[in-house]
Order: C-alpha cells, then structure tokens, then sequence
C-alpha cells in the first residue's frame, strides 16, 4: 500500500473504514495505481476482499502487488482474496465446455441478447455471504468502463453497483471501490452517465488527472481528493484537496501543486 | 514460428513479396530515440497489442545474430528473400475462404467475421502449443498476428459506415475477448485501423481502453501540412497515444512527444521532430505546432495575422 497515500486520507491498516463507497477515476491518465493500493491496503488490514479484475491478469497485479508488500497467491489460498479473472472467464464462456448447472459463468451476459449483470453480482454475493474469520468484506471492480464494452447497458451497470453497495456497504458494512475512466469532451455518453451517476453516490472520490499542460517527467499527474461529506450531513460541504503525485517503481510520492522535488 | 491473420481484400500471396529486406549490419544503425524503440519494440513474452493506422512492417524469426537493433532496420528498396519467408511458419485467415459458423458460435453474440477470427486464432494457439500445452517444445517462439483494417466494412462491420452502428459491441467484444487470448498465451498482435473512418467516436474511446498500446499516424499528404516549409522534411507525424503499464506501477515513459516519420528511398524512420530554430521577433513559447501555423502564415505574407495567433498584440 502506499504509505502517503494513507496519510493524506487519513487512512490506517489497523482500523479500515466500514460502509464506505470509495470511486476512483482517472481522466487523461492511468489511474490503475489507486487500485493497487486499495488491494494491498485492505489485503494488509485483514480484510476478505471479493477483486472483479476486468482488465489484467492474476500476474500482473501480483508482481506488483509484491512490491508494496503483499502476496495475492498466498491469500487467495488462505481464502482472503477471491478473485474473479474477467478475461479467463470470458474464454471460458466463449471457448469452454458447457456451463454447470451450479456455477454459472459471471460473465454470461456477454453472449446473452439481454445483457443484465445478475450473474455478475451473484458471483460477488456468495464471494463474501461465507461466515468466516476475517474483517469486514470489500469489493473492487477494475474496471467498470469495461462492462460498457461487453455490451451491457448503463442503467443495467448503475442496477449492478447499486445491489452490490446494498450487501457490502448496508447489510456487511463492508466497503466497495470502483475504478472508472471518464474523459473531458468526451463522446461515451453512457460511460459519463454512470460515471456522474456513481460520483453522486460516492462517500470520496479519488480523481487522477494528466496535467492539463501535458506530459511532465517529474509529476504524472494531479489527484483530486473529494470528501463527499455532504452526502452524510445535508449542511456540510464537500472537502476537495488537490495534490500532484509522482509514480516510482514500489512508491508513489504526493506533493503539494507545484512543490515537486524537481523544482524546490 | 510467425503468424499472419490478414483482412479480407489480400491474401499472402500479395503481400509476402511485398516484405522489406531486413537489415543485418551495424552501418545502418542510425540512432533513434528511446520513444522510436518503445514504439517498434515488440519482445515482450507477455502479449501486447498495438494499435496502428497505417500498415506496419512485419517482423520475421530468422536465425540468431548479434545485431542489436534486430527486427527495427529494414532496407525497403530490396525484397525479403523468398527463403526466409519459407523459413518460417505462416497461417492465414481470408474471411471468405473460412468454414461456415459452426453451431456453438450462434450464440457469441457477435459479428460472424469477427467470430470466426476468434477461432481462428484460439485453434492455431492450442494446436501450435504457444498457450504452453506442449511442455516438450524445446524453442519457445512467440506467436506474432497482424490484423489489417478490424472495423471496416470487409469484415462485415458497419461501424465505419455510420454513426449508430447495428451492433456496436462486436469490435470492443472482439477486442476484450483477443485481449485475453494474448495474456494467456506467448503471443502479441498488431492491428491496423481505419480510425478516420470511424464516425463513432465513442467506440474509438473504448478501443482505445482496452488496448496496451495505441500510436497513431498522421499523414501530411492532402492535408495543409504537406506545403508547411516547416515539415518540409518529413512525411508525418506519430502520435504516441498510450503506452503499456504491465507488470509494474511506472512505465516506459519517454522525453519527448513530438515525433514525426520520414519515408526515404531506402528507409523508413521515425524520429523527435525538429523545427529549425525561429529567428524572428515573435519568438514564444508556444508550442511546436502553434509555430508551424504561425510559420505558415507569415511565409503567406499575413505578417500581422501570425502574430495575432501567438496571443501577444505588440
């Protein structure tokens, strides 16, 4: 996990937060280093973690995994990490043998004419319903966007999230992290929708952004900080802070705009 | 072993006598920079896909040498020698020479021509052993694809036709499920992408998300570039638009973004792109291609209108 990270959300190991949805969203940039970090932070706190990886093999988030100091092919054997390989399930569907009648394909609304994610969030339910002896059970979906391309609608994508938050968030008091990817100016009109669907329901945003100037070799990037405490507390504000970040090979440093240690 | 997937208008009986030469010395290894390498490299074992506009210049397994910027030089005024095209195992896919659909394929969900490339492909992996069935194959090779024109309508798509596409999944379900017969194989694939053509721009987007790497090129012919005397020296530019992040939280980043590609009698080159420094009182800090327009301008004789798009009014 990344250790400033922790700091500037106010975020320990030791007592992970309960009930919380968490979104990340990258814009002009990779944000895939947030879902690093969540993994390994709640891997870390002792959490049973349900991991929907739509997009990259088991491999590659284990070696990275390995550099902040976690090992995913020893907690998936422990039974703390159950994690769903999107693209294997997806050749299993399309190449495999016919489905058991008992473990239905998660990923079955690809083949489907009527695409709905029930398949996909019965997968995640019985993931995290087992009784046993870890902390509070979360969810992370990397990444969302990718359901778009296979074909399911938005309002089916927006059904989905909003089951999965009613049994982690509400009924577990568990936590679910979603990625997203949003562009400015862009022409997706149904991934802005779920994206500005799922930020108003978000209890904090963390927001990756290339630097509107472009590419730097020093700072990757800006990340925008949202607290959504108006969500909670009909008179609070929403808490924004701004950072830029640096992406090294086991660590990524946060600074103040403008304070990167190329300039001082 | 290599493999060639094709689109539908050719077949490799055009296009193998086609090939440049590769070349196998030292003397024409002109320094390109790191981004030109980034950009050409392709010995990753774990899979990669590349999205390019133009056709790209297939790479050959030939015997080892010392050379090190193998598979990057090729001498295009020279053909590539028949006996190494013969040296190497090659299988094609003509869309109209295939199979009618077998049953289970009905229920993909997905355009047929797309469909039955999936096969294709899934059947030369598992038959060849590059999805590591066969543990006694003792030279491990990569499986290399090509795929020419995905989207247009010869493979049956009309997403380059029109705005709202029949079924517009089928090109990003094609792309996902390619995406994770690449990661679970020794193979890595290039597909070439009629992307002016694709009205969709949305479609374009998620192309893009669910490929490692996209580079674009732009062509300066029949656009105004072509009589900029600023890119006087080159043929176009390359547009780097996304890099692959595997395996690790950094990637491989260059310096630079300005690059451009120069078609010469013998060679093919990709290169930073220079402009020749500005002399004149409306030096700034505007960016390369500012310069270019404003260079345009003044070389019209619109002096006061050049001035004007560098936002300073002296």
């Amino acid at each position: 996990m990344l250790a400033e990270l922790n700091e500037l959300l106010g975020a320990a190991p030791e007592r992970p937060d309960a009930g919380k949805f968490t979104l990340l969203r990258d814009t002009r940039t990779d944000g895939s280093f947030l879902v690093h970090h969540f993994l390994s932070f709640y891997l870390r706190a002792g959490c049973k973690v349900c991991f929907v990886a739509l997009l990259q093999s088991f491999s590659h988030y284990n070696i990275v995994a390995q550099k902040l100091g976690v090992n995913l092919a020893a907690a998936k054997e422990q039974g703390q990490l159950v994690f769903l390989e999107g693209l294997q399930s997806c050749l299993d569907l399309l190449f495999g043998e016919e489905e058991q009648p008992g473990q239905p394909n998660p990923l079955q609304f690809v083949s489907r004419s009527t695409p709905e994610l029930r398949a996909l969030f019965d997968f995640v339910r019985v993931s995290l319903s087992a009784a046993d002896s870890w902390k509070g059970p979360v969810l992370l979906v990397d990444d969302l966007s990718v359901l778009l391309s296979l074909g399911a609608a938005p309002v089916a994508v927006l059904d989905f999230i909003h089951y999965c938050r009613v049994y982690v968030c509400c009924q577990l008091k568990g936590n679910v992290v979603v990625l997203v990817h949003s562009n400015e100016d862009s022409e997706d009109e149904e991934n802005e929708l779920v994206v500005n669907s799922l930020c108003h329901h978000s209890d904090l945003i963390l927001w990756a952004e290339g630097l509107a100037t472009g590419f730097c070799k020093d700072v990757h990037g800006q990340i925008k900080i949202i607290k959504r405490l108006s969500l909670r507390q009909a008179a609070e504000q929403d808490l924004v802070q701004t950072y830029q970040y640096k992406i090294q090979d086991r660590n990524v440093s946060f600074f103040a705009p403008g304070l990167s240690a190329a300039v001082l | 072993m290599g493999v060639i997937k094709l689109g539908q208008e050719t077949s490799l009986h055009f296009i193998l006598p086609e090939l440049p030469a590769p070349l196998l010395n030292d003397s024409h290894g002109k320094e390109l920079g790191d981004e030109a390498a980034a950009v050409k490299s392709e010995d990753f074992q774990d899979s990669m896909k590349i999205a390019w506009r133009y056709q790209n210049l297939p790479k050959m397994e030939v015997s080892p040498t010392t050379h090190t910027k193998f598979g990057h030089y090729y001498d295009i005024s020279k053909k590539m020698s028949p006996e190494l095209c013969q040296s190497v195992k090659l299988h094609s896919f003509y869309l109209h020479e295939e199979l009618p659909f077998e049953p289970k394929m009905k229920t993909w969900n997905m355009n047929s021509g797309y469909a039955r490339l999936l096969q294709s492909i899934q059947r030369i992996i598992s038959q060849e052993g590059f999805d590591g069935s066969d543990p006694q194959q003792k030279q491990r090779n990569v499986l290399r694809i090509g795929i020419q024109s995905l989207g247009s309508v010869l493979w049956g798509d009309d997403v380059c036709c029109s705005d709202t596409p029949e079924d517009p999944h089928s090109l990003t379900k094609f792309l996902y499920v390619l995406r994770g017969l690449l990661r679970k194989s020794l193979s890595a694939c290039i597909i070439t992408m009629p992307a002016h053509l694709i009205q969709n721009k949305a479609i374009m987007e998620r192309v893009a998300n669910l490929s490692d790497m996209v580079v674009g090129l732009e062509s300066f012919i029949g656009s105004e570039r072509e009589t900029n005397p600023l890119y006087k020296d080159y043929h176009g530019l390359v547009h780097v638009h996304q890099i692959p992040r595997l395996n690790s939280l950094i990637c491989d980043v260059s310096d630079t973004k300005d690059l451009a590609f120069r078609l010469k009698r013998k060679q093919f080159t990709i290169e930073r792109l220079h402009l020749p420094p500005d002399l004149s009182d409306t030096v700034s800090r505007a960016s390369k291609q500012d310069l270019a327009g404003s260079a345009k301008l003044l070389s019209s004789g619109c002096g006061a209108m050049a001035i004007g798009k560098k936002h300073l009014d002296f």
